[in-house]
Protein backbone atom coordinates (compact mmCIF):
# COMPACT_ATOMS: atom_id res chain seq x y z
CA UNK A 1 0.00 0.00 0.00
CA UNK A 2 2.86 2.47 0.64
CA UNK A 3 4.27 1.87 -2.69
CA UNK A 4 0.97 2.58 -4.28
CA UNK A 5 0.36 5.75 -2.28
CA UNK A 6 4.34 6.93 -3.65
CA UNK A 7 3.22 5.92 -7.25
CA UNK A 8 0.43 8.23 -6.51
CA UNK A 9 2.54 10.82 -5.75
CA UNK A 10 5.12 10.65 -8.30
CA UNK A 11 2.40 10.93 -10.90
CA UNK A 12 1.12 13.74 -9.92
CA UNK A 13 4.14 15.56 -9.22
CA UNK A 14 4.97 14.46 -13.09
CA UNK A 15 1.84 16.03 -13.74
CA UNK A 16 2.06 19.37 -11.95
CA UNK A 17 5.93 19.77 -13.66
CA UNK A 18 4.10 19.27 -17.30
CA UNK A 19 1.82 22.25 -16.29
CA UNK A 20 4.51 24.20 -14.59
CA UNK A 21 7.01 23.93 -16.90
CA UNK A 22 5.17 24.41 -20.12
CA UNK A 23 4.11 27.94 -19.12
CA UNK A 24 7.76 28.97 -18.44
CA UNK A 25 8.63 31.04 -21.75
CA UNK A 26 11.57 30.13 -23.70
CA UNK A 27 13.95 33.35 -22.83
CA UNK A 28 14.49 31.22 -19.59
CA UNK A 29 14.83 27.73 -20.59
CA UNK A 30 18.24 27.75 -19.63
CA UNK A 31 17.89 29.46 -15.93
CA UNK A 32 14.95 26.68 -15.81
CA UNK A 33 17.69 24.15 -16.68
CA UNK A 34 20.25 25.01 -14.37
CA UNK A 35 17.56 25.27 -11.21
CA UNK A 36 15.80 22.61 -11.86
CA UNK A 37 19.40 21.05 -11.75
CA UNK A 38 19.82 22.03 -8.52
CA UNK A 39 16.21 20.74 -7.52
CA UNK A 40 17.23 17.96 -8.36
CA UNK A 41 20.43 17.17 -5.64
CA UNK A 42 17.46 17.11 -3.36
CA UNK A 43 18.99 13.28 -2.90
CA UNK A 44 21.86 15.43 -0.68
CA UNK A 45 19.42 14.47 2.32
CA UNK A 46 19.51 10.36 1.48
CA UNK A 47 23.47 11.29 1.70
CA UNK A 48 22.80 12.91 4.95
CA UNK A 49 20.72 9.80 6.31
CA UNK A 50 23.70 7.32 4.86
CA UNK A 51 26.64 9.35 6.04
CA UNK A 52 25.28 9.96 9.58
CA UNK A 53 25.11 6.31 10.80
CA UNK A 54 26.83 6.06 13.96
CA UNK A 55 28.96 3.13 12.61
CA UNK A 56 31.65 3.75 10.03
CA UNK A 57 30.28 1.61 7.38
CA UNK A 58 30.91 1.50 3.28
CA UNK A 59 27.66 2.72 3.44
CA UNK A 60 29.11 6.06 5.08
CA UNK A 61 32.08 6.69 2.77
CA UNK A 62 29.47 6.31 -0.33
CA UNK A 63 26.71 8.41 1.77
CA UNK A 64 29.75 11.18 2.42
CA UNK A 65 30.96 10.82 -1.28
CA UNK A 66 26.84 11.58 -2.21
CA UNK A 67 27.01 14.32 -0.16
CA UNK A 68 29.71 16.04 -1.86
CA UNK A 69 28.81 15.04 -5.68
CA UNK A 70 24.91 17.01 -4.56
CA UNK A 71 26.24 19.40 -2.59
CA UNK A 72 27.92 20.64 -5.79
CA UNK A 73 24.78 20.29 -7.83
CA UNK A 74 22.56 22.04 -5.29
CA UNK A 75 24.82 25.03 -4.66
CA UNK A 76 26.14 25.51 -7.96
CA UNK A 77 23.10 24.92 -9.86
CA UNK A 78 21.34 28.02 -7.32
CA UNK A 79 24.29 30.37 -7.11
CA UNK A 80 24.59 30.19 -11.07
CA UNK A 81 21.06 30.05 -11.73
CA UNK A 82 20.65 33.12 -9.44
CA UNK A 83 23.72 34.82 -11.97
CA UNK A 84 22.02 34.58 -14.73
CA UNK A 85 18.37 35.38 -13.61
CA UNK A 86 20.16 38.94 -12.21
CA UNK A 87 21.06 39.86 -15.50
CA UNK A 88 17.58 39.61 -16.86
CA UNK A 89 16.72 42.95 -17.22
CA UNK A 90 14.07 45.20 -18.75
CA UNK A 91 15.83 48.47 -19.82
CA UNK B 1 9.33 14.76 16.15
CA UNK B 2 9.71 12.27 12.83
CA UNK B 3 5.68 14.02 11.73
CA UNK B 4 7.76 17.93 11.67
CA UNK B 5 10.20 15.99 9.55
CA UNK B 6 7.52 15.33 7.16
CA UNK B 7 5.48 18.47 7.52
CA UNK B 8 9.03 20.78 6.88
CA UNK B 9 9.35 18.26 3.23
CA UNK B 10 5.82 18.95 2.72
CA UNK B 11 7.06 22.94 2.91
CA UNK B 12 10.17 22.39 0.79
CA UNK B 13 8.06 20.74 -2.10
CA UNK B 14 5.78 23.20 -2.03
CA UNK B 15 8.46 25.68 -2.34
CA UNK B 16 9.97 23.87 -5.01
CA UNK B 17 6.71 23.71 -7.31
CA UNK B 18 6.37 28.02 -6.28
CA UNK B 19 9.76 28.31 -7.05
CA UNK B 20 9.39 27.17 -10.53
CA UNK B 21 6.30 28.47 -10.66
CA UNK B 22 7.79 31.86 -10.39
CA UNK B 23 10.48 31.07 -13.40
CA UNK B 24 7.44 31.64 -15.68
CA UNK B 25 8.13 35.64 -16.03
CA UNK B 26 11.48 37.42 -15.90
CA UNK B 27 9.88 39.21 -13.03
CA UNK B 28 9.61 37.29 -11.08
CA UNK B 29 12.48 34.37 -11.79
CA UNK B 30 14.99 35.26 -9.16
CA UNK B 31 12.46 35.30 -6.38
CA UNK B 32 11.61 31.85 -8.13
CA UNK B 33 14.95 30.19 -7.87
CA UNK B 34 15.02 31.66 -3.79
CA UNK B 35 12.60 30.21 -2.84
CA UNK B 36 13.48 26.60 -4.18
CA UNK B 37 17.26 27.42 -3.01
CA UNK B 38 15.04 28.20 0.98
CA UNK B 39 13.09 24.85 0.54
CA UNK B 40 16.43 23.31 -0.20
CA UNK B 41 17.82 24.81 2.83
CA UNK B 42 14.96 23.43 4.89
CA UNK B 43 15.05 20.33 3.60
CA UNK B 44 18.64 20.10 4.39
CA UNK B 45 18.73 21.36 7.81
CA UNK B 46 15.32 19.23 9.07
CA UNK B 47 17.37 16.20 7.97
CA UNK B 48 20.58 16.72 10.20
CA UNK B 49 18.23 17.15 13.16
CA UNK B 50 16.63 13.49 12.48
CA UNK B 51 16.64 10.93 15.15
CA UNK B 52 18.83 8.45 12.51
CA UNK B 53 21.46 11.17 12.16
CA UNK B 54 24.40 10.52 15.01
CA UNK B 55 27.72 12.09 13.59
CA UNK B 56 28.32 14.97 12.24
CA UNK B 57 31.70 15.17 11.15
CA UNK B 58 31.57 14.10 8.09
CA UNK B 59 28.09 15.54 6.98
CA UNK B 60 29.62 18.31 7.72
CA UNK B 61 32.66 17.71 5.50
CA UNK B 62 30.73 17.22 2.88
CA UNK B 63 28.66 19.73 3.02
CA UNK B 64 31.40 21.96 3.25
CA UNK B 65 33.49 20.23 0.16
CA UNK B 66 30.36 20.29 -2.24
CA UNK B 67 29.83 24.32 -1.42
CA UNK B 68 33.14 24.74 -1.96
CA UNK B 69 33.48 23.49 -5.46
CA UNK B 70 30.26 24.61 -6.40
CA UNK B 71 30.43 28.25 -5.34
CA UNK B 72 33.08 28.18 -7.19
CA UNK B 73 31.92 26.61 -10.36
CA UNK B 74 28.85 29.17 -10.11
CA UNK B 75 30.73 32.09 -10.05
CA UNK B 76 33.98 30.98 -12.45
CA UNK B 77 32.46 29.72 -15.53
CA UNK B 78 31.11 32.01 -18.52
CA UNK B 79 27.49 32.21 -19.61
CA UNK B 80 28.96 30.40 -23.15
CA UNK B 81 30.06 27.99 -21.34
CA UNK B 82 26.77 27.28 -19.42
CA UNK B 83 26.06 24.00 -21.36
CA UNK B 84 28.99 22.56 -19.55
CA UNK B 85 28.33 23.60 -16.58
CA UNK B 86 24.88 22.66 -16.47
CA UNK B 87 25.80 18.92 -18.44
CA UNK B 88 28.09 18.97 -15.36
CA UNK B 89 26.07 19.29 -12.63
CA UNK B 90 23.22 16.92 -14.36
CA UNK B 91 26.34 14.17 -13.24
CA UNK B 92 27.33 14.99 -9.74
CA UNK B 93 22.96 15.12 -9.50
CA UNK B 94 22.66 11.46 -11.13
CA UNK B 95 25.73 10.09 -9.60
CA UNK B 96 24.46 11.69 -6.03
CA UNK B 97 21.54 9.25 -6.14
CA UNK B 98 23.36 6.14 -7.23
CA UNK B 99 25.68 6.22 -4.57
CA UNK B 100 22.54 6.62 -1.81
CA UNK B 101 20.88 4.05 -3.98
CA UNK B 102 24.26 1.83 -3.45
CA UNK B 103 24.74 3.20 0.09
CA UNK B 104 21.09 2.23 1.01
CA UNK B 105 21.70 -1.21 -0.59
CA UNK B 106 24.97 -1.79 2.01
CA UNK B 107 22.83 -0.89 4.68
CA UNK B 108 20.04 -3.31 3.92
CA UNK B 109 23.04 -6.16 3.23
CA UNK B 110 24.75 -5.53 6.27
CA UNK B 111 20.91 -5.33 8.50
CA UNK B 112 20.06 -8.66 6.57
CA UNK B 113 22.90 -10.24 7.90
CA UNK B 114 22.52 -9.53 11.62
CA UNK B 115 18.84 -10.24 11.46
CA UNK B 116 19.68 -13.42 9.56
CA UNK B 117 21.96 -14.76 12.05
CA UNK B 118 19.36 -14.01 14.81
CA UNK B 119 16.07 -14.82 13.37
CA UNK B 120 16.99 -16.86 9.76
CA UNK B 121 14.06 -14.87 7.96
CA UNK B 122 13.77 -11.51 6.56
CA UNK B 123 14.64 -9.59 3.75
CA UNK B 124 13.71 -6.12 2.23
CA UNK B 125 10.26 -5.84 -0.29
CA UNK B 126 10.90 -6.92 -3.71
CA UNK B 127 9.61 -3.27 -4.85
CA UNK B 128 12.93 -1.90 -2.60
CA UNK B 129 15.47 -3.83 -4.24
CA UNK B 130 13.65 -2.88 -8.30
CA UNK B 131 13.92 1.11 -6.93
CA UNK B 132 17.38 0.42 -5.56
CA UNK B 133 18.34 -1.14 -9.19
CA UNK B 134 17.00 1.89 -11.34
CA UNK B 135 18.26 4.39 -9.37
CA UNK B 136 21.60 2.61 -10.01
CA UNK B 137 21.09 1.99 -13.14
CA UNK B 138 19.29 5.84 -14.23
CA UNK B 139 22.02 7.92 -11.80
CA UNK B 140 24.94 5.72 -13.65
CA UNK B 141 24.07 6.25 -16.93
CA UNK B 142 23.42 10.32 -15.80
CA UNK B 143 27.02 10.27 -14.55
CA UNK B 144 29.11 8.88 -17.43
CA UNK B 145 26.95 10.25 -19.94
CA UNK B 146 26.75 13.92 -18.60
CA UNK B 147 30.58 13.84 -18.37
CA UNK B 148 31.07 12.68 -22.31
CA UNK B 149 28.73 15.58 -22.89
CA UNK B 150 30.65 17.46 -20.84
CA UNK B 151 33.47 16.37 -22.77
CA UNK B 152 32.00 17.22 -25.92
CA UNK B 153 30.97 20.84 -25.51
CA UNK B 154 34.66 21.11 -23.99
CA UNK B 155 36.16 19.74 -27.05
CA UNK B 156 37.94 17.08 -25.54
CA UNK B 157 36.06 13.94 -26.43
CA UNK B 158 35.46 14.37 -30.21
CA UNK B 159 32.18 16.26 -31.04
CA UNK B 160 31.73 13.91 -33.81
CA UNK B 161 29.07 11.13 -34.72
CA UNK B 162 30.74 8.25 -33.09
CA UNK B 163 30.00 4.94 -34.95
CA UNK B 164 31.16 1.53 -35.09
CA UNK B 165 29.92 -1.82 -36.14
CA UNK B 166 27.92 -3.76 -33.68
CA UNK B 167 26.84 -0.50 -31.83
CA UNK B 168 23.13 -0.92 -31.32
CA UNK B 169 23.60 -4.77 -30.93
CA UNK B 170 26.08 -4.15 -27.86
CA UNK B 171 24.09 -1.73 -26.55
CA UNK B 172 21.06 -3.67 -26.35
CA UNK B 173 23.36 -6.38 -25.34
CA UNK B 174 24.24 -4.35 -22.18
CA UNK B 175 20.93 -3.33 -21.35
CA UNK B 176 19.87 -6.97 -21.56
CA UNK B 177 22.62 -7.93 -18.99
CA UNK B 178 21.41 -4.63 -16.52
CA UNK B 179 18.10 -6.74 -16.74
CA UNK B 180 19.04 -10.42 -16.38
CA UNK B 181 21.46 -8.73 -13.36
CA UNK B 182 18.32 -6.68 -12.08
CA UNK B 183 16.18 -10.36 -12.10
CA UNK B 184 18.53 -12.24 -10.03
CA UNK B 185 18.86 -9.78 -7.84
CA UNK B 186 15.38 -8.92 -6.78
CA UNK B 187 15.53 -13.33 -6.60
CA UNK B 188 18.59 -13.12 -4.10
CA UNK B 189 19.76 -9.55 -3.30
CA UNK B 190 22.33 -10.48 -0.89
CA UNK B 191 24.92 -10.69 -4.10
CA UNK B 192 26.91 -7.39 -3.89
CA UNK B 193 29.45 -8.69 -6.47
CA UNK B 194 26.06 -8.73 -8.90
CA UNK B 195 25.26 -4.85 -8.09
CA UNK B 196 28.88 -3.63 -8.66
CA UNK B 197 28.68 -5.72 -12.01
CA UNK B 198 25.34 -3.40 -12.77
CA UNK B 199 26.95 -0.51 -11.68
CA UNK B 200 29.96 -0.97 -13.85
CA UNK B 201 27.99 -1.88 -17.16
CA UNK B 202 25.29 1.05 -16.15
CA UNK B 203 28.39 3.42 -16.39
CA UNK B 204 29.62 2.24 -19.68
CA UNK B 205 26.47 2.38 -20.76
CA UNK B 206 26.21 6.38 -19.90
CA UNK B 207 29.25 6.47 -22.36
CA UNK B 208 28.09 4.22 -25.04
CA UNK B 209 24.59 6.10 -25.15
CA UNK B 210 26.17 9.37 -24.86
CA UNK B 211 28.97 8.27 -27.13
CA UNK B 212 27.41 8.38 -30.96
CA UNK B 213 25.59 12.22 -30.67
CA UNK B 214 26.90 14.76 -32.45
CA UNK B 215 28.55 17.99 -30.28
CA UNK B 216 26.21 20.58 -32.31
CA UNK B 217 23.21 17.42 -31.10
CA UNK B 218 24.61 18.34 -27.51
CA UNK B 219 21.85 20.88 -26.26
CA UNK B 220 19.20 17.39 -27.05
CA UNK B 221 21.54 14.93 -24.77
CA UNK B 222 21.65 17.53 -21.57
CA UNK B 223 17.97 18.35 -21.68
CA UNK B 224 18.05 14.59 -21.32
CA UNK B 225 20.33 13.68 -19.04
CA UNK B 226 18.87 16.89 -16.90
CA UNK B 227 15.71 14.46 -16.98
CA UNK B 228 17.06 11.58 -16.35
CA UNK B 229 18.92 13.38 -13.10
CA UNK B 230 15.31 13.74 -11.59
CA UNK B 231 14.16 10.58 -12.37
CA UNK B 232 17.25 9.28 -10.60
CA UNK B 233 16.19 11.27 -7.70
CA UNK B 234 12.65 9.72 -7.83
CA UNK B 235 13.62 6.41 -7.90
CA UNK B 236 15.70 7.37 -4.54
CA UNK B 237 12.85 8.56 -3.23
CA UNK B 238 11.00 5.33 -3.64
CA UNK B 239 13.97 3.50 -2.15
CA UNK B 240 14.24 5.73 0.99
CA UNK B 241 9.81 6.25 1.51
CA UNK B 242 10.50 9.96 0.94
CA UNK B 243 7.60 12.08 -1.02
CA UNK B 244 10.07 14.86 -1.06
CA UNK B 245 12.53 12.87 -2.98
CA UNK B 246 9.78 11.61 -5.47
CA UNK B 247 8.40 15.10 -6.05
CA UNK B 248 11.41 16.90 -6.28
CA UNK B 249 12.74 14.37 -9.06
CA UNK B 250 9.99 14.33 -10.90
CA UNK B 251 9.31 18.28 -11.59
CA UNK B 252 13.01 18.23 -13.28
CA UNK B 253 12.45 14.90 -15.17
CA UNK B 254 9.07 16.36 -16.36
CA UNK B 255 11.44 19.60 -17.23
CA UNK B 256 14.15 17.88 -18.51
CA UNK B 257 11.53 15.90 -21.36
CA UNK B 258 9.72 19.18 -22.05
CA UNK B 259 13.01 20.55 -22.88
CA UNK B 260 13.96 17.71 -24.90
CA UNK B 261 11.11 17.53 -26.90
CA UNK B 262 10.71 21.41 -27.83
CA UNK B 263 14.59 21.43 -29.03
CA UNK B 264 13.63 18.09 -30.96
CA UNK B 265 10.77 19.44 -32.74
CA UNK B 266 13.33 22.75 -33.22
CA UNK B 267 15.18 20.82 -35.13
CA UNK B 268 12.22 18.51 -37.10
CA UNK B 269 13.87 15.19 -35.33
CA UNK B 270 12.81 12.58 -34.19
CA UNK B 271 14.43 12.06 -30.26
CA UNK B 272 15.12 8.19 -31.75
CA UNK B 273 17.09 10.20 -34.80
CA UNK B 274 19.38 12.22 -31.97
CA UNK B 275 20.04 9.44 -30.32
CA UNK B 276 21.24 7.57 -32.66
CA UNK B 277 23.76 9.52 -34.42
CA UNK B 278 22.97 13.00 -35.72
CA UNK B 279 21.80 14.56 -39.07
CA UNK B 280 23.68 11.72 -41.57
CA UNK B 281 21.28 9.11 -40.79
CA UNK B 282 18.57 11.25 -41.78
CA UNK B 283 16.22 11.40 -44.45
CA UNK B 284 17.65 10.63 -47.75
CA UNK B 285 21.44 9.94 -46.54
CA UNK B 286 24.21 10.30 -47.50
CA UNK B 287 26.46 13.21 -46.08
CA UNK B 288 24.83 16.43 -45.97
CA UNK B 289 27.16 18.34 -48.61
CA UNK B 290 25.72 16.10 -51.48
CA UNK B 291 22.05 15.95 -50.46
CA UNK B 292 19.65 18.98 -50.92
CA UNK B 293 20.13 20.83 -54.29
CA UNK B 294 22.75 23.34 -54.59
CA UNK B 295 21.46 26.58 -54.74
CA UNK B 296 23.05 28.95 -57.88
CA UNK B 297 23.42 32.18 -58.64
CA UNK B 298 25.11 35.53 -57.59
CA UNK B 299 25.85 36.23 -54.08
CA UNK B 300 26.36 40.44 -53.71
CA UNK B 301 28.18 41.51 -50.80
CA UNK B 302 28.35 44.95 -48.99
CA UNK B 303 30.85 46.94 -47.16
CA UNK B 304 30.51 48.88 -44.25
CA UNK B 305 29.47 52.03 -45.18
CA UNK B 306 27.23 50.66 -47.38
CA UNK B 307 26.01 49.19 -45.05
CA UNK B 308 25.31 51.56 -42.52
CA UNK B 309 23.25 53.54 -45.18
CA UNK B 310 20.77 50.98 -45.53
CA UNK B 311 20.37 50.53 -41.59
CA UNK B 312 20.05 54.41 -41.41
CA UNK B 313 17.15 54.02 -44.00
CA UNK B 314 15.14 51.42 -41.87
CA UNK B 315 12.75 51.94 -39.98
CA UNK B 316 12.38 48.56 -38.20
CA UNK B 317 14.81 45.85 -37.68
CA UNK B 318 15.25 42.23 -37.01
CA UNK B 319 18.24 41.25 -35.37
CA UNK B 320 18.68 37.22 -35.78
CA UNK B 321 21.63 36.21 -33.79
CA UNK B 322 23.12 32.41 -33.92
CA UNK B 323 26.18 30.29 -32.12
CA UNK B 324 28.70 32.24 -34.71
CA UNK B 325 27.77 35.62 -32.57
CA UNK B 326 29.03 33.86 -29.27
CA UNK B 327 31.51 32.48 -30.58
CA UNK B 328 33.09 35.75 -31.82
CA UNK B 329 32.42 37.30 -28.95
CA UNK B 330 29.91 39.82 -30.77
CA UNK B 331 27.01 39.79 -28.27
CA UNK B 332 28.31 43.77 -26.69
CA UNK B 333 28.83 45.09 -30.86
CA UNK B 334 25.92 43.68 -31.50
CA UNK B 335 24.02 45.63 -28.12
CA UNK B 336 25.62 48.88 -29.43
CA UNK B 337 24.42 48.30 -32.33
CA UNK B 338 20.97 47.85 -30.77
CA UNK B 339 21.25 51.40 -28.82
CA UNK B 340 22.57 53.47 -31.96
CA UNK B 341 19.85 52.07 -34.27
CA UNK B 342 17.27 52.62 -31.49
CA UNK B 343 18.63 56.18 -30.93
CA UNK B 344 17.91 56.97 -34.33
CA UNK B 345 14.48 55.77 -34.00
CA UNK B 346 14.47 52.84 -35.99
CA UNK B 347 12.85 49.75 -33.88
CA UNK B 348 15.14 47.00 -33.27
CA UNK B 349 13.58 43.32 -32.31
CA UNK B 350 15.79 39.90 -31.44
CA UNK B 351 14.28 36.75 -33.50
CA UNK B 352 15.62 33.60 -31.68
CA UNK B 353 15.34 29.91 -32.74
CA UNK B 354 14.49 27.56 -30.58
CA UNK B 355 18.05 25.50 -31.37
CA UNK B 356 20.37 28.42 -31.75
CA UNK B 357 23.10 28.45 -29.09
CA UNK B 358 23.86 25.53 -27.23
CA UNK B 359 21.12 24.50 -25.04
CA UNK B 360 17.68 25.78 -24.28
CA UNK B 361 17.82 29.51 -24.24
CA UNK B 362 21.13 29.94 -24.32
CA UNK B 363 21.24 32.93 -26.42
CA UNK B 364 18.90 34.42 -24.53
CA UNK B 365 21.40 34.65 -21.86
CA UNK B 366 24.40 35.14 -23.63
CA UNK B 367 22.01 38.53 -24.64
CA UNK B 368 20.67 39.20 -21.52
CA UNK B 369 25.00 38.91 -20.09
CA UNK B 370 25.58 41.96 -22.50
CA UNK B 371 22.64 44.45 -21.14
CA UNK B 372 19.51 43.58 -24.17
CA UNK B 373 16.54 44.50 -22.34
CA UNK B 374 14.44 40.61 -22.31
CA UNK B 375 11.06 42.73 -23.56
CA UNK B 376 13.40 42.61 -27.37
CA UNK B 377 13.76 38.96 -27.03
CA UNK B 378 11.00 37.35 -29.25
CA UNK B 379 10.31 33.29 -29.45
CA UNK B 380 9.86 31.85 -33.43
CA UNK B 381 5.97 31.96 -33.52
CA UNK B 382 5.94 35.03 -32.00
CA UNK B 383 7.70 36.94 -34.35
CA UNK B 384 7.76 35.26 -37.55
CA UNK B 385 4.74 37.16 -39.38
CA UNK B 386 6.48 40.10 -38.73
CA UNK B 387 9.35 39.21 -41.27
CA UNK B 388 6.86 40.37 -44.11
CA UNK B 389 6.75 44.56 -42.87
CA UNK B 390 10.29 44.55 -41.50
CA UNK B 391 12.69 46.53 -43.07
CA UNK B 392 16.02 44.66 -42.51
CA UNK B 393 16.84 40.80 -41.47
CA UNK B 394 20.16 41.13 -39.85
CA UNK B 395 21.40 37.27 -39.45
CA UNK B 396 24.75 37.08 -37.17
CA UNK B 397 26.22 33.40 -36.98
CA UNK B 398 23.00 31.94 -37.83
CA UNK B 399 22.60 29.73 -40.86
CA UNK B 400 20.69 26.83 -41.09
CA UNK B 401 17.74 28.08 -39.04
CA UNK B 402 17.38 30.61 -41.73
CA UNK B 403 17.31 27.99 -44.78
CA UNK B 404 14.03 28.89 -46.58
CA UNK B 405 14.67 25.24 -48.21
CA UNK B 406 13.39 23.85 -45.17
CA UNK B 407 10.03 25.13 -46.63
CA UNK B 408 10.31 23.80 -50.24
CA UNK B 409 12.89 21.46 -50.86
CA UNK B 410 12.25 18.20 -50.44
CA UNK B 411 15.58 16.25 -50.79
CA UNK B 412 17.00 18.63 -48.24
CA UNK B 413 18.16 17.13 -44.63
CA UNK B 414 16.71 20.22 -42.67
CA UNK B 415 13.26 19.67 -44.93
CA UNK B 416 10.47 20.32 -42.51
CA UNK B 417 12.50 22.24 -39.68
CA UNK B 418 10.92 25.48 -38.32
CA UNK B 419 12.51 28.39 -39.51
CA UNK B 420 12.95 32.09 -38.80
CA UNK B 421 11.57 33.71 -41.93
CA UNK B 422 14.16 36.43 -42.81
CA UNK B 423 14.20 35.92 -46.25
CA UNK B 424 10.58 37.69 -46.62
CA UNK B 425 11.86 40.61 -44.52
CA UNK B 426 12.78 43.85 -47.32
CA UNK B 427 16.42 43.02 -47.33
CA UNK B 428 18.25 40.40 -45.58
CA UNK B 429 21.66 41.11 -44.57
CA UNK B 430 23.94 37.94 -43.79
CA UNK B 431 26.86 38.62 -41.42
CA UNK B 432 29.06 35.44 -42.10
CA UNK B 433 33.32 34.88 -42.04
CA UNK B 434 33.04 33.18 -45.36
CA UNK B 435 30.42 31.07 -47.78
CA UNK B 436 31.07 28.01 -45.79
CA UNK B 437 28.06 25.95 -45.08
CA UNK B 438 26.56 25.69 -41.86
CA UNK B 439 26.29 22.67 -39.27
CA UNK B 440 24.29 20.98 -41.39
CA UNK B 441 26.47 20.79 -44.20
CA UNK B 442 24.50 22.18 -46.75
CA UNK B 443 24.74 25.82 -48.68
CA UNK B 444 21.86 28.37 -47.38
CA UNK B 445 20.10 29.14 -50.42
CA UNK B 446 19.08 32.84 -49.28
CA UNK B 447 22.67 33.90 -49.65
CA UNK B 448 21.71 34.33 -53.72
CA UNK B 449 18.30 35.93 -53.19
CA UNK B 450 17.93 38.74 -54.80
CA UNK B 451 17.20 40.61 -51.35
CA UNK B 452 20.01 39.15 -49.73
CA UNK B 453 24.05 41.40 -49.10
CA UNK B 454 26.27 39.12 -47.88
CA UNK B 455 28.62 41.48 -45.19
CA UNK B 456 31.88 39.35 -44.84
CA UNK B 457 33.80 39.52 -41.63
CA UNK B 458 34.34 38.80 -38.08
CA UNK B 459 31.36 39.35 -36.12
CA UNK B 460 32.22 41.65 -33.35
CA UNK B 461 34.90 43.14 -36.28
CA UNK B 462 32.36 43.66 -38.80
CA UNK B 463 29.67 45.05 -36.63
CA UNK B 464 31.86 47.03 -34.54
CA UNK B 465 32.88 48.83 -38.10
CA UNK B 466 29.35 48.99 -38.85
CA UNK B 467 28.54 50.70 -35.57
CA UNK B 468 31.24 53.67 -35.89
CA UNK B 469 29.89 54.29 -39.97
CA UNK B 470 26.77 54.54 -38.13
CA UNK B 471 28.10 57.12 -35.53
CA UNK B 472 29.34 59.15 -38.46
CA UNK B 473 26.30 59.29 -40.19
Amino acid sequence: MELLMLIYVFVLAIFVGFELITKVPPTLHTPLMSGSNAISGITVVGAILSAGMEDFTISTILGVIAIVFATINVVGGFVVTDRMLKMFKKR
Amino acid sequence: MQIVLYLVYLVASVLFIFGIKKLGSPKTARQGNQLASLGMFLAIVVTLLDHRVLTFEWIIIGLVIGSAIGVIMALKVEMTGMPQMVGLLNGFGGGASALVALAEYYNLLSHHNVVNQVAGVGGPEVSTLVTIILSILIGSITFMGSFIAFGKLQGFVTGAVVKYPGQHAINALLILLVLGGGVLFVMDFAQPELVLGIVGVSLILGVLLVLPIGGADMPVAVSLLNSYSGIAASMTGFVLNNNMLIIAGALVGASGIILTLIMCRGMNRSLMNVLLGGWDSAGSGGTGESSGSTPQGDVKSVDSEELAMIFDAASSVIIIPGYGMAVAQAQHAVRDLTNILEKKGIQVRFAIHPVAGRMPGHMNVLLAEAQVSYDKLFALEDINDDFNNTDVAFIVGANDVVNPAARHDKSSPIYGMPILNADYAKTVIMNKRSMNAGYAGIQNEIFYYPNTLMYFGDAKDAISKLNNELKEL
